[in-house]
């Protein structure tokens, strides 16, 4: 490594309140970092990011004519930003800059405090050397397209695509089911208001289906994001419906013939639905598709009623899938939620036994357009005279997910109050505790006490049919404990419901890497700051919103979506967006012309010089991510501001001390 | 013009480097027109006092191949630096440590083991292992100790000049001689010559693809290789987007075989073997780890194929 020759380094360590300084001895850091022959100033301030302590650092920058400038500070995914303005701001070049990380990366993670010193001067070591080959680079800015792409049709989807079209903007809306409407289609009431949920719903589809500047898909995927804020590129894969819906008029009695039947996951499998379907009869839109596995024509192509019967002509069995490529400027993350359905619903008689539903089985056998029209029956059709729900079913388990959902404990008191007015039964909750805090949440617990329910604290561990009294003969015996009065007990009832939490979706982890946001231990999109940026992303131009971002009730959801929203609109209006300025080059001597960079470019900003059989990089186009720079075999491609030398040197600093 | 003082040395190595200065052929007699030897062991029948006996700085020029593996190699590598106006890494083994330096995965006590006590022809049932000094009637025994590991010449003594190759191409032995015996203008000291800058892919006529994914590595006995498509292209590791170009093609071209990595990194790579898993790693088309794992896990000795001539420089170095 070649000799320092910048000696004008101003070093400023942060205590972060007592985030830093509680674990990092800043004293010593100051102390030890003052003696690197290159750093002119190290100084330290209780919140380096507030406006004195960035007066701090404009001032010195000032009076020590200082060349290069180093935070030690939070992450810089949190502050960056604000201290590059600095330098901005003292006529400095923003990438004179260099971030430490020494609270994330340090004061939270070490126990020890002598270590975590020693880390914290080891750190700010490596970015004295590595800011000495810091180079100077150009502010670059593009142009945000205004169009949006709003993964997930439920609520928070509609409610951020319909403030968006609302605005003027153009909006692609991808669902994987064949409507819109998500989860809270499939409810009856909601909590704590008891409206109804199509009411409130319904509309707002139906609005999305015929909004001008919405461009829906269902029954679509996205199958691919490259691009960076402002200027991301989506496809779309449009999965077949073999329904042409230019020619459908939603008659349905395609649907009326069909003779295959297959169980409806709409319904929870509590009735069947044909192979040609719409997955409810509020469905936007309201056309059909077919579903291939289960259609005979497709299978065997024998049948063909669908087509026989449709008078439109609408049925294609030709129908392939068909790949849309779109421009987006932001995207907004709406996919959503699954039910839980832990391995412990089995102790609970689930599968095995008959009346004992899941939360969401309970949903569609009380909703009005439900399979029984909103009766709450037994299986055998006559009424329940007693029945139980237990909370926290795979919920608040360290065995199965360890979170609270949130949302079950106010459900469950919504199911109990249903029971109770639609068929007198009496009703048992079994909970853990009651959580009930919310807008009239805790009014509608006190509502539901006064309703004669049975609460009884405490976990269930078992439901049997097997009889200990003749009470409990031909009834489900629900075995728990009430913690109390501290005795077990035993209830006999009719029917059984568990309350199941929100669980993040299976494939979570395939949208995670399509999106680049990373996902929490449980699946859930981790925000870029949990409290001041919840709805941002560490994906620049990327937004969550609703319940896949973490359990949320409905008002949240559409809180979170109506965030969303806004930012993508704030994106449009501004119009322009700052781009990282550390792009690539390639150096022609070195080039030898294998073309890896090409097939690895994420933003295809490299083209090949057949004359000079070279890869050349379009500066236009390069987000700088270093792909082509690490993928290089020969050392060619080079990425601005993380050239080998500045890691080489940075490495050496860890390791100098 | 008098004649140069010349000499060519063997440490740790095969004598496919000394072969390879034979293979200018007729040349030789040039050479020999115009130079005197003065060490040569794998031809001429020179000895160590003789060398020790020259001036400083005697001879012109000095080809040293093989890696230093132990305490001879070090002891002639100092002798011929100090006896040298030029000294010349030759060949892999030299430059960058080549075959032998493979061994620095392994420790000493367990490379010794294998070979003197466990391999299947070896019968040593009191497991006698060689030892620097032996005492016997007539008296005290002494052979080089065996170091811990490999070095290249350059981390054990100053090197001017490094020729790559295993071995190196001979019409490039030729011209490093030529330009030595006409006196033409050197380049600077520490140059690889012999050599080009940009790696072999710039030679190489092969066709390349611009989408390069890797499904699966495959192995040049279980496909017909197509002689114009890039290897990389057919799923075969080829090393030639990682090593310098100049060795005139013999494996690709020649015997339709990949590219081994002996002509070394280009100047701006610091480590072969990393530079080449990085850049293969790149282009492996999965996002799923069980399935990155069972692609990479082809590869049946990942280490010593991509460091096969460049362990010792490299940042492995060797095990501890």
């Amino acid at each position: 490594m070649a000799a320092s020759k910048i000696k004008k380094v101003g070093v400023f360590v942060c205590h972060c309140g007592v985030n830093i300084s509680s674990v990092v001895n800043i004293e010593k850091v100051v102390e030890a970092v003052s003696k690197l022959p290159e750093v002119t100033v190290a100084r330290d301030y209780k919140f380096m990011c507030s406006t004195p302590g960035q007066e701090l650092i404009g001032k010195e920058i000032k009076e020590q004519g200082l060349e290069r400038v180093i935070v030690a500070a939070c992450s810089p995914l949190l502050h960056e930003e604000t201290f590059r303005r600095v330098l901005v701001k003292s006529d400095l070049n923003q990438y004179f800059f260099q971030m430490v990380n020494i609270r994330e990366q340090d004061a939270w993670v070490t126990a020890d405090k002598d270590k975590a010193t020693q880390k914290a001067i080891a750190l700010i070591s490596a970015a004295v050397k590595r800011v000495q080959t810091h180079e100077p680079l150009p502010k670059r800015e593009v142009d945000v397209d205004p169009n949006v792409l709003v993964i997930g049709g439920g609520i928070a989807g509609i409610e951020a695509s319909l403030q968006i079209a609302d605005a003027g903007h153009k909006v692609y809306l991808v669902e994987k089911q064949a409507s819109v409407g998500g989860h809270m289609a499939q409810f009856d009431k909601t909590f704590p208001t008891l409206d109804c949920a199509a009411c409130i719903l319904t509309p707002k589809m139906n609005s999305v289906g015929f909004h001008p500047n919405i461009d829906l898909m269902t029954y679509s995927e996205v199958v691919d994001i490259s691009g960076y804020i402002g200027n991301f590129e989506v496809t779309v894969r449009k999965n077949p419906k073999y329904v042409d819906y230019e020619k459908c008029t939603g008659c349905g009695v395609c649907m009326e013939k069909c003779p295959s039947k297959v169980s409806s996951e709409f319904d929870e499998g509590l009735v069947e639905r044909k192979a040609i379907y719409t997955l409810f009869p509020q469905a936007v839109p309201n056309k059909p598709v077919i579903d291939a596995k289960n259609c005979t024509y497709l299978t065997k192509e024998k049948c063909g009623v669908c087509q026989k019967v449709c008078e439109a002509g609408a049925i294609n069995y030709e129908d392939k899938e068909e790949l849309v490529k779109v421009k987006v400027g932001s995207i907004i993350l709406a996919t959503g939620y699954t039910f839980a359905k832990p391995d412990v619903l089995k102790d609970y008689g689930y599968g095995k036994l008959d009346n004992v539903l899941t939360a969401l089985e309970f949903e569609r056998l009380n909703n009005a357009a439900g399979p029984t029209d909103g009766e709450i029956t037994l299986k055998d059709g006559s009424k329940p005279q007693s029945v139980a729900i237990l909370h926290c079913i795979g919920s608040r388990d360290k065995n199965y997910n360890e979170y609270c959902s949130k949302v079950c404990c106010m459900y469950s008191l919504k199911f109990a109050h249903l029971v109770r007015e639609k068929t007198g039964a009496e009703v048992f909750e079994f909970y853990i505790d009651i959580r009930s805090p919310g807008k009239a949440y805790e009014e509608f617990y006190t509502r539901i006490r006064e309703e004669d329910v049975h609460l009884i604290r405490g976990k269930v561990a078992q439901v049997t049919d097997v009889p200990v009294t003749d009470d409990e003969k031909g009834k489900l015996v629900v075995i728990g404990e009430n913690t109390l009065t501290a005795q077990r007990v035993r209830v006999p009832v009719d029917m059984v419901i568990l309350s199941t939490g929100i669980e993040s979706n299976k494939d979570a982890a395939d949208m995670s890497r399509l999106v680049k946001v990373a996902t929490d231990k449980d699946g859930f999109f981790i925000e870029r700051h949990p409290k001041m940026a919840p709805i941002e992303t560490a994906s620049a131009g990327i937004f969550i919103a609703g319940t896949c971002a973490g359990p949320r009730d409905i008002p949240e959801t559409v809180a979170s979506a109506q965030g969303a929203s806004s930012l993508a609109l704030k994106l449009i209006s501004k119009g322009k967006v700052e781009i990282e300025a550390a792009t690539a080059w390639i150096v022609e001597e070195l080039c030898a012309g294998c073309k890896l960079c090409i097939s690895m470019c994420p933003y295809k900003a490299i083209e090949f010089d057949e004359k000079k059989k070279i890869s050349v990089i379009n500066e236009v186009l390069c987000k700088g991510c270093g792909t082509c720079a690490a993928t290089c075999p020969s050392g060619a491609a080079k990425a601005r501001h993380f050239k080998d030398e500045q890691i080489f040197d940075e490495i050496e600093g860890v390791l100098s001390l | 013009m008098s004649k140069l003082n010349i000499g060519a040395y063997w440490a740790a190595s095969c004598g496919g480097c000394d072969i390879a200065v034979l293979d200018i052929h007729e040349k030789i007699l040039k050479v020999n027109e115009a130079c005197n030897f003065y060490l040569w062991p794998i031809a001429m029948d020179f000895k160590y006092e003789d060398v020790e006996k020259l001036e400083d700085n005697f001879l012109d020029l000095m080809l040293f191949n093989g890696a230093v593996r132990n305490s001879e190699n070090e002891k002639l590598a100092k002798l011929l630096r100090a006896k040298s106006k030029l000294l010349v890494a030759f060949g892999s083994c030299a430059h960058t440590g080549g075959i032998p330096a493979l061994a620095n995965f392994y420790k000493k006590d367990d490379l010794l083991r294998r070979v003197y006590v466990e391999t299947e022809s070896t019968s040593n049932p009191d497991k006698i292992l060689p030892q620097p000094k032996t005492e016997v009637k007539e008296g005290v025994v002494e052979i080089p100790e065996f170091y811990d590991r490999v070095f290249s010449l350059a981390q054990v003594v100053d090197v001017d000049y490094f020729v790559p190759g295993c071995p190196p191409n001979p019409e490039r032995i030729w011209e490093v001689l030529e330009a030595v015996v006409t006196g033409a203008e050197l380049p600077p000291k520490g140059s690889v010559i012999g050599a080009t800058d940009k790696s072999l892919c710039d030679e190489c006529e092969r066709e390349k693809s611009e989408d390069k994914k890797i499904k699966g590595f495959s192995r040049i006995d279980k496909v017909m290789v197509d002689p114009k498509t890039c290897f990389l292209d057919q799923g075969l590791i080829c090393l030639g987007p990682v090593t310098r170009g100049g060795c005139g093609q013999k494996c690709i071209k020649g015997s339709n075989m990949p590219c081994r990595g002996c002509y070394g990194l280009p100047p701006d790579i610091q480590d072969q073997g990393a530079q080449m898993i990085s850049s293969l790693a790149a282009l492996i088309d999965s996002k799923d780890p069980e399935e990155i794992d069972k692609i990479v896990k082809e590869v049946p000795d990942l280490a010593g194929y991509f460091y096969r001539f460049s362990m010792a420089g490299s940042f492995l170095e060797g095990s501890k």
